[in-house]
């Protein structure tokens, strides 16, 4: 998939608590087919500590409007940068980067998607694109408390959605692998990106069942195109590349699930 | 427009802008942003002679205008170069240059002479210098005797142009390009990124896997344009500048001291196209300030 380096323009941000904002790109251009679980690679202008881009997931792509959405979680000096932008400032973009989560076979395929925290941001595009083929998503978020729980109106609109709370503020308390869903239904695949911890038990949860899983993973990158080497995972087969291999790896290839 | 033209020994750059090792893949991973047939050299990932899986992660940490990494030269081998990699980037119509470590001069000449046998590369970059392994590198780098053995080794067993990348992690980096220069190295180039560590103060640990790494980027310019600003004054072979090159100012800067080719780095990470715009930029002030070849620049501070 061709990469390109662009001055987007914002359209909008909004806050969606206190952390997370969502920023609307737009380009005169038409913007480019991008896979679900692919990201960007922003370039954070005006933040003297920030050197690096900031790779973002990519949070859903709107053909039809020419928008690419990006949920950004305000973590540090540059991610709080990307918080002050307004409509109308332009963002320059390296996209779509990395290889994003395997397509169904066909729309009857049944796959879950399973999001925490901020790691929510690729399960949208993804289950969008579901939807698009004609399938119908069906995705399990987990978060401390219902506050934290973002974009859930836009889920909704596209499929199925079952929640845990740690606190039970909404949906089952507990953790997403607690959730009854998992034992009164059977899925062929799932799809995960969220904070590590949770990663790994939703692949535990996978290897135990013979379900096929793939996560996207978060490591800390410098390039974004597979020149730098910086952000290997160590892998069954050596170190890879997450920003070019990845970020969604099988996690069979991955050691952390054993 | 400004002849931009430079040599290296008979290495002929159509203009002086590389992309140094270990920031720009093998090229291709830029091929998309980026038109490869532009720019005057591509220094491709530092290679060695068997495969190496590099250092653990975490391998980098952003500092302030910079970064710290230590990826240890991960590579999977010179064969696997010549047999996957070679005919990838063979037709890429600039300057391709392997980078190329080993653990001793052994291993550095074995890995040379297979290089030696590739048509489509003209030089190589001998890395006397990486910071972040634990045998070979940078521990060649930091003595006279040390470069001589390696550059000695690898001279018998590589007949084409030979760039030696020398560390700035030394009391005496003139001392040091005067050895490889006696030892028939056809041009050094520096510098390679400065030994550094960044702390994680809520885990109280070091932020890389092995504690250290090679700072780069723009906070490492001023010390490199003074050892090449040295250096150019202590050889006679020609010397590529290289450390925070961003800008076309940047890139001046060091041609004046003394560089005959520049590398730019890390600030490929932050705008993939700035090899492009440092080529447009240096033709640019050669034409405003009236010059007609960029040779009118190089060495021309005025002392």
């Amino acid at each position: 998939m061709k990469k390109y380096v662009l001055d987007l323009t914002v359209k909008s941000v909004e806050a969606l608590s206190a952390k997370h904002v969502l920023i609307k790109l737009t380009s005169e251009e038409t913007l480019p087919e991008m896979a679900p679980g692919q990201f960007v690679e922003v370039r954070v202008d005006n933040s003297p500590s920030t050197y690096l881009r900031r790779p973002i997931s990519i949070n859903l792509v709107d053909y039809n409007l020419n928008e690419l959405w990006l949920l950004v979680a305000m973590i540090g000096d540059g991610t709080r940068q990307l918080g002050k932008l307004h409509a109308g400032d332009k963002l320059n973009c390296l996209f779509p980067l990395g290889n994003g989560f395997t397509m169904p076979v066909d729309k009857s395929e049944k796959i879950l998607l399973v999001g925490g925290g901020v790691g929510i941001a690729p399960l949208l595009h993804f289950g969008c694109e579901i939807r698009r083929m004609g399938g119908q998503p069906t995705f399990l978020l987990g978060a401390r408390s219902k506050s934290d729980l973002l974009e859930l109106e836009y889920f909704e609109k596209i499929g199925r959605v079952f929640v845990t709370t740690e606190d039970g503020s909404l949906g089952e308390q507990g953790f997403v692998t607690n959730h009854s869903i998992l034992q009164n239904e059977k899925f062929s695949r799932i799809s995960t990106c969220g904070p590590k911890p949770m990663m790994v038990s939703v692949a535990r949860y996978a290897m135990s069942n013979g379900i096929d899983c793939e996560a996207s993973l978060e490591n800390n990158m410098a390039c974004g195109v597979g020149a730098c080497l910086c952000c290997v995972e160590k892998t069954t087969e050596g170190h890879v590349c997450v920003c070019q291999e990845g970020p969604v790896l099988n996690i069979k290839k991955l050691l952390w699930q054993i | 427009m400004a002849d931009l033209n430079v040599k290296i020994n008979d290495l002929v750059l159509k203009n002086p802008v590389m992309t140094a090792s270990g920031t720009f893949g093998y090229g291709i991973e830029f091929a998309d942003l980026v038109p490869l047939d532009e720019l005057g050299g591509i220094i491709v990932k530092g290679t060695t002679l068997h495969a190496r899986e590099g250092n653990d992660y975490p391998r980098m940490a952003e500092t302030a205008s910079g970064m710290l990494n230590c990826v240890g030269l991960q590579n999977k081998g010179v064969d696997y170069f010549c047999d996957h990699i070679y005919p990838q980037i063979k037709d890429i119509n600039t300057n391709m240059i392997v980078n190329v470590s080993g653990n001793d001069p052994e291993s550095y000449a074995e890995c040379a002479a297979r290089i030696d046998a590739l048509d489509s590369i003209p030089a190589i970059e001998l890395n006397i210098s990486c910071p972040n392994v634990k045998h070979g590198g940078m521990s060649f780098g930091v003595t006279c005797d040390g470069a001589a053995s390696v550059v000695k080794a690898v001279r018998k067993a590589y007949h084409k142009t030979l760039i030696v990348k020398l560390s700035p992690n030394v009391t005496d980096i003139t001392s040091i390009a005067r050895t490889c220069e006696e030892e028939g190295a056809d041009a050094v180039s520096l510098i390679n990124t400065l030994m550094g560590m960044a702390v994680d103060i809520e885990k109280r640990e070091p932020m890389l896997s092995i504690r250290t790494g090679g700072l780069s980027g723009p906070a490492v310019k001023p010390v490199a344009l003074r050892m090449v600003y040295d250096v150019a004054h202590a050889v006679n072979i020609p010397v590529v500048g290289l450390g925070g090159i961003s800008n076309t100012s940047d890139a001046i800067e060091f041609l004046m001291c003394g560089a005959t080719a520049i590398e730019i780095g890390t600030s490929n990470f932050v705008d993939p196209t700035v090899t492009i715009n440092v080529i447009n930029g240096i033709n640019e002030w050669l034409d405003s300030h009236g010059c007609k070849s960029i040779n009118e620049i190089i060495g021309a501070i005025k002392d």
